[in-house]
């Protein structure tokens, strides 16, 4: 992404961004959850994001274990953080609605359950990459093929098992004032993370050339 | 003491022991009745005024999760912009000593 398009991009985001609590603050009530049920055009969006970055580190992932593709494998860490950042923000503020609407802060449901395996895993991957030595790219690489997978089950998991979570149905019967506010922060997300996905697979570009260059310095130096 | 009344007297401190284990959760159960997780909702039915038992008790809740995701995203933002100027900095260093040793050589 070039730096025109990157700066381009980012001040949409924060336009959107800006807008977003004006979106959430005109949406109307929740009969059932009230005041407390605003925190879906924040918690919802993070999950989406969450959920897209995992497909895009396992792709990633796939394209540097079976085509060598090094600079995937870059994207791969880059997705995996957000993957972790993202999770986090679905993972505070759930609890936080969660206290509200249902009484308690977590619930061992299905959807709960799987979503903090999943972004377990991610973490795992992380950890891997820097902790683990020679040979950890593959391993992690093979973990994140893992946690690709993970996704659709913990998708569907609200529609398939008894759980307390509201199921995926609520997105696709909003209400015309709700659905704008809704995608409009989808949308403020998306950009959010396209925008952060590209600035870390830069880090990861500059220090794989900034590993060159000591190469580079030692041949000199011989 | 023989070996055998010491055996026996260990069964029965474990049988003992065993029925305990199995016996004590009883009244526990029979006094909480076992609770069942309401079902998810399917959809969200919006309502123009909010019922005023309501609006308090959720807004410290609301505050604190937007507060959240605002501080972990701009945490975050900083965090890149830290380590990508630490790494660009390396970068010109190395890349001005390399240069400076071809100007040498």
């Amino acid at each position: 992404m070039s730096n025109k398009t990157f700066l381009a991009v980012l001040v949409v985001a924060m336009l959107l961004f800006a807008v977003a609590p004006l979106m959430i603050a005109w949406a109307p009530y929740e009969a059932t959850m009230g005041l407390v049920q605003k925190i879906f055009y924040f918690h919802v969006p993070a999950a989406m994001a969450m959920f897209v970055s995992a497909f895009v580190c396992g792709i990633a992932s796939a394209l540097y274990l079976f085509k060598r593709n090094v600079r995937a494998d870059r994207w791969a860490i880059a997705a995996a953080e957000l993957v972790a950042l993202f999770g986090l923000v679905v993972l505070i503020s759930g609890p936080l609605w969660a206290r509200k609407a249902w009484g308690v802060w977590w619930q061992w449901d299905a959807r709960l359950t799987s979503t903090l395996v999943l972004w377990m895993i991610f973490l795992g991957y992380l950890l891997l990459r820097r902790y683990g030595g020679p040979g950890s790219d593959k391993l992690s690489a093979g973990m994140a093929l893992f946690g690709m997978a993970n996704v659709p089950f913990v998708y569907i998991s609200v529609n398939i098992w008894r759980t307390v979570h509201p199921t995926t149905n609520v997105v696709m019967t909003l209400s015309p004032g709700m659905r704008g506010a809704f995608w409009w922060c989808v949308a403020a997300f998306m950009l959010l993370y396209v925008l952060a996905l590209a600035a870390r697979a830069r880090l990861e570009d500059q220090r794989a050339r900034l590993e060159e260059l000591y190469l580079a310095l030692d041949d000199d130096l011989a | 003491m023989t070996e055998r009344p010491i055996v026996g007297w260990m069964v029965r401190v474990i049988v003992f022991v065993a029925a305990l284990a199995v016996a004590a959760p009883a009244p526990a159960a029979l006094v909480t009745a076992p609770q069942q997780a309401p079902a998810g909702q399917s959809e969200f039915v919006p309502i123009d005024e909010l019922p005023p038992a309501e609006q308090l008790p959720a807004a410290p809740l609301l505050i604190a999760a937007y507060a959240v995701v605002w501080v972990v995203l701009l945490a975050y933002v900083w965090s890149l912009w830290r380590r990508l100027g630490v790494v660009e900095k390396e970068l010109a260093d190395v890349a001005r000593r390399i240069e400076s040793g071809q100007r040498r050589a």
